[in-house]
């Protein structure tokens, strides 16, 4: 049994913990699950015995192209081998549902997010992905500039988020309430700096930080901001604002798992440059009840029964062949013209021959990422500003909650609130809590971390449903980027495509989806398929 | 009651102890053995002094609650005075049934005083919320409260009795009782109703007499002694009732805010998505949600008119009849009476958030009689949800209807701003049959002008011709509506220039005062705006603004 008390102080902090062990802890009458990744069936992939399974004479099926990984990269490939005419495909997922980091869950309240929750309004660059949001309807115009005109209704509606601090809550993310000249003026000046960024290009003409990042300039000026912490960046320019400073962590933690100190400065940037638009204005964010659940549920749905859930892929050799286990346990070889291998890079590195054994590059680092959707009966009172779609608070190391029924439209009645939790401390002795605490040690946090910020929050809650994401995502901490160009993980090996947004050393569904298009239309080419290409 | 003028002219101080001794010879006939106590005489008149008090003020709770929700206040002054005092008549006339056990029965009636005139004030509220014999509640509550209260001095006579002699009996017993109805008829208008309300003061009233009651009990010990403890448990229940709905009535509270209206709160309710409020003034009563004024009964007919016939007229004009109507908000059944009156109709939809407000509108006498009962109407349908989730609801979209309503409360927070977007006004339009009407209230477009006129604004980015007007509504200032269709060419113009042909006159519109709605004056003309999106709830914010100035 973990010790309530220290393992609040872990992951809230000590003073945090000490008011809420003041308080009662959550109702043992409290109900909800523990999910995650499926540790069984990952874990077997590290397993010598699979290996054996899959050794020696077995039956085989042919396809043209084998998809492994039905995240957002396996099913954006999936969905440009479809606009191309190829229908000979299957998608092997090792998980029941597929969607990975970007999957929702359902209720009878409302569909609400496991993972990742938006994708900012995308800009001209990402042309394969505005052409996925045409496809699915979302986009109703352009700007002169290519940017996408976003239908109203999957834009997060306002107001888009506010701020716990001190008893109460304030409008938007930077803390204006009690900020002096001082700190003004330091925001002002790194919003300055933003806006210098937003307007560099190379000789090339490229962005300094744009989505997707196959866009990005390689220029030394951008990749020098990969060598120094977003913490020595600021402090070079001044920025001790705290207000100013704990935004940008805020940032910092909540896309990457890293704190201010332990970013590198390309990536602080690149959080708050790439999701601007021409006008260095912060983009509109698209979202739904589920986040990003809804863009995975329909890319799946596009796919039908090419998309094989619960198959163990142990096995990727080089020349197209994979060795799978299914849902029961029975073995069989898939022999694919092509493949495109959508996984983690920490899966891939097991289960992909030629990549086993090699020394793995300091850019695929993994953060940890603990998402609490809690059930409340009714909306408690809170002061301040009201309800936003994402409500973060101040003095806590959460990342708040995003309210589940915001952009339905439901602002009244039961509701669900995903709360999240990125872990951005280094070292054993927290990811090994992480691992031991029960469904009841998270919900304790989730609710210790709440209680305080709204009135009838504890009579109001009905359960909490935990999930855990033990590899949420990669972080790009100093150093991390360029040494993911000198370790080029996205070239093709034999018959092997590689698609995944860690390849593009951050965790982004547009990363996800661009790399799924280029591996596809890698996969067309070399299958001699003509298809302009659209990214 | 008349006053018994002493032959003796001997000063006597009210409270002085009885000095049997000088008046003996009145008082012989009954004279007890026992000296009384000079303590428990002088308390027994203190009684009389309370008891006084608590019955005046039961009687001007009832008249001034009859007053407030059935207005006509001389009327209900009189009526609820005249039954009260003749039950007290039949009370004295039954106290003269009661052979032994007098201060046994004092405390008994003392309970049923306390029970019935405590929960009298929020027993009469209930009834007038959910009741038409509200009356019968009314006059029975006030007879059965006459009666106890008319026991209640004659009992106290006899139990004095072996007190005092006789002349001095009457004269302080009387004395003390019409002190206190003067304590109570001040105290009432002074203390009583402006600083706890009318229902507050009936459960505290009420929580006095019980403690009377337990007073008393203790006051005539002996005389009570094998039911002692059964009258002070029974006052005890009383009191805790009475504590309890001093609690609850806080709750659900009629209470709490009856200083933020003008007039008398006759109904208030916080369902789960508004407080619903009713109050009552001299002639006519009021409907706030949250605060806000929906409408006075005294010129709402003025808002419903230019709400709804401006549609059905335009709907006329280019030569189509209005069948099926698609209200959203307008929960009060003010539209709907206005659209059941429309030659034709055969059926209305219609969407409101909050089930509390479309229930209390069919079933309260007030308001079923202001919207004529329009719920029960067989051609109306009740969708109890969310508008923009209904009209957004892929089961609802192949939906049409010749004519769409929008009549929500104003835009003062975000969960109402999003029923003003493009959003919505595109679903509204998605929803319109061929030729289809839109008529929307749009707030004020002189105290809000900017609101207003950004309602128009945004109707017209989601695809709609508008054309914005107003009607002067006397308990809301000027009031502005949009009227809308599908933009694109049409056979007549969207502004109508008559009424269509019907069997009654309305009460404010005719022909002419029909095309005037639609000249807005230079102090309520178009001025530049944002469009109100989803995604920036510009609109919440104008209003906010606007509005600031006024309030």
């Amino acid at each position: 049994m973990i010790d309530r008390r220290d393992f609040l102080t872990t992951f809230l902090g000590a003073t945090a913990s000490a008011v809420a062990c003041k308080r009662a802890p959550p109702s043992p009458n409290l109900v909800g699950e523990l999910g995650g990744a499926n540790f069984e069936r990952g874990h077997r992939l590290r397993e010598p015995e699979l290996r054996a399974k899959l050794a020696g004479p077995l039956p085989v099926e042919k396809v043209r192209v084998a998809i492994v990984g039905g995240g957002p990269a396996g099913l954006s490939a999936a969905w440009r081998l479809l606009r191309a005419g190829v229908r000979d495909f299957v998608i092997l997922e090792l998980e029941d549902v597929a969607g990975g980091t970007s999957r929702g869950g359902e209720s009878a309240v409302s569909r609400y997010p496991l993972g990742a929750h938006y994708v900012p309004v995308p800009g001209p660059e990402a042309r394969a992905l505005i052409t996925l949001f045409d496809e699915l309807g979302l986009v109703e115009g352009r700007e002169p500039d290519g940017t996408p005109i976003i239908a109203e209704q999957v834009l997060c509606r306002a107001p888009e988020e506010r701020l716990f601090y001190r008893g109460t809550w304030y409008e938007g993310l930077y803390l204006h309430a009690g900020a002096s000249p001082r700190d003004l003026a330091q925001f002002r000046a790194f919003k300055k700096e933003l806006a210098k960024w937003n307007k560099w290009r190379d000789p090339k003409g490229r962005h300094a930080f744009v989505i997707p990042l196959s866009r990005a300039s390689d220029d030394p000026e951008v990749l020098a901001l990969d060598a120094m912490s977003m913490d020595a960046w600021m402090r070079a320019r001044g920025f001790d604002s705290p207000r100013l400073r704990w935004l940008v962590d805020y940032g910092c933690r909540d896309d990457y798992a890293l704190s201010l100190e332990q970013a590198s400065a390309w990536a602080g940037l690149f959080y708050f440059v790439s999701r601007m638009g021409a006008d260095s204005q912060s983009a509109e964010l698209i979202t739904w009840p589920d986040g990003n659940g809804e863009l995975v549920r329909r890319l799946a749905g596009s796919v039908g029964d090419r998309l094989r859930t619960g198959m163990t892929v142990g096995q990727i050799d080089d020349d197209g062949t994979l060795g799978v286990l299914d849902r029961d346990g029975v073995a069989k070889r898939i022999s694919a013209e092509r493949v495109i291998v959508a996984l983690p890079r920490f899966v891939a590195r097991n289960v992909v021959t030629s990549l086993r054994g090699r020394e793995e590059s300091a850019a695929f680092d993994y953060g940890a990422w603990v998402v609490a959707n809690l059930h409340l009966r009714d909306r408690p009172t809170s002061y301040g500003v009201p309800f936003a779609w994402d409500n973060v608070l101040y003095e806590s190391k959460s990342l708040g909650y995003v309210v589940a029924t915001h952009q339905a439209g439901r602002d009244h009645g039961p509701t669900v609130w995903t709360w999240y939790y990125a872990i951005a401390e280094d070292g054993k002795p927290t990811r090994e809590k992480l691992l031991k605490a029960t469904h009841r040690d998270w919900a304790d946090v989730a609710y210790s971390d709440l209680a305080p910020t709204h009135r009838e929050f504890a009579t109001l809650v009905d359960r909490i449903d935990v999930f855990r994401w033990g590899h949420a995502m990669t972080r790009p901490r100093v150093g991390a980027r360029v040494a993911l160009a000198k370790a080029s993980p996205a070239t093709a090996i034999g018959k092997l495509h590689f698609a995944h947004t860690d390849l593009s050393g951050v965790a982004l569904f547009e990363e996800a989806h661009d790399h799924g298009v280029r591996a596809a239309e890698e996969v067309l080419a070399a299958l001699e398929i003509a298809s302009p290409t659209i990214r | 009651m008349t006053l018994v003028v002493s032959d003796e002219p001997k000063e006597v101080s009210l409270l002085d102890p009885p000095k049997r001794r000088v008046w003996g010879p009145q008082a012989a006939p009954a004279a007890p053995e026992r000296v009384p106590e000079k303590a428990t005489a002088t308390l027994l008149l203190v009684t009389v002094l309370i008891i006084a008090t608590c019955g005046l003020v039961y009687e001007l709770l009832a008249s001034t609650l009859a007053s407030f929700v059935l207005g006509d206040a001389v009327m209900q002054y009189s009526t609820v005075i005249g039954v009260y005092l003749s039950a007290m008549g039949i009370g004295a006339w039954l106290s003269g049934r009661v052979e032994g056990g007098v201060a046994r029965t004092f405390v008994e009636i003392e309970i049923a005083v306390a029970l019935v005139g405590g929960l009298s004030a929020p027993v009469l509220f209930m009834a007038f919320a959910h009741l038409s014999w509200f009356r019968v509640v009314l006059y029975a509550i006030v007879l059965v409260i006459g009666i106890l209260v008319g026991m209640e001095i004659p009992l106290l006579l006899r139990i004095l009795r072996e007190r005092y002699a006789f002349k001095d009996l009457i004269a302080r017993v009387l004395t003390v009782d019409y002190l206190g109805a003067l304590v109570g008829s001040l105290a009432f208008p002074i203390f009583f109703v402006p600083k706890l309300g009318l229902v507050r003061t009936s459960l505290v009233i009420g929580g006095i007499n019980a403690l009377t009651a337990i007073g008393s009990t203790f006051l005539l010990a002996e005389d009570v002694k094998p039911h002692k403890t059964g009258l002070l448990a029974r006052a005890g229940l009383v009191l805790a009732i009475l504590i309890a709905g001093t609690v609850g009535a806080e709750r659900i509270t009629l209470l709490a805010e009856e200083g933020l209206y003008a007039d008398e709160i006759v109904y208030a309710k916080q369902t789960t998505y508004q407080r619903i409020v009713v109050t009552r003034g001299r002639s006519s009563f009021q409907l706030f949600l949250n605060g806000n004024l929906q409408f006075s009964s005294a010129d709402e007919y003025r808002y419903h008119e230019a709400l709804v016939w401006p549609a059905l007229a335009a709907r006329a004009e280019a030569g189509l009849p209005t069948r099926n109507v698609l209200v959203l908000g307008g929960g009060d059944g003010l539209g709907l009476r206005e659209l059941l009156k429309s030659p034709g109709l055969e059926s209305i939809t219609i969407v409101d958030l909050d089930p509390g407000m479309t229930a209390l509108a069919k079933t309260m006498p007030l308001l079923r009689n202001l919207n004529e009962g329009s719920f029960f109407d067989p051609r109306v349908h009740v969708v109890n949800d969310d508008a923009y989730v209904w009209l957004g609801d892929k089961r609802n979209e192949a939906l049409r209807y010749d004519v769409v309503i929008a009549d929500f409360p104003d835009p003062n927070h975000y969960a109402l701003g999003k029923l003003y977007t493009t959003r919505m006004y595109a679903l509204m339009k998605q929803h319109l049959g061929e030729g289809g009407v839109i008529s929307v209230q749009s707030t004020s477009p002189l105290f809000a002008r900017r609101s207003f006129w950004c309602i128009a604004r945004t109707m017209e980015k989601a695809g709609l011709e508008v054309a914005p007007y107003h009607v002067f509504v006397p308990s809301f200032g000027e009031w502005g509506f949009t009227l809308a269709r599908a933009a694109g060419p049409a056979p007549t113009p969207l502004i109508p220039q008559k009424l269509p042909a019907l069997p009654f006159k309305p009460k404010y519109l005719d022909d002419p005062s029909l095309r005037q709605l639609f000249v807005l004056a230079r102090d309520m003309e178009s001025l530049e705006v944002e469009i109100n999106r989803l995604d920036n709830q510009v609109l919440v914010h104008y209003y906010e603004a606007e509005w600031k100035r006024y309030l």
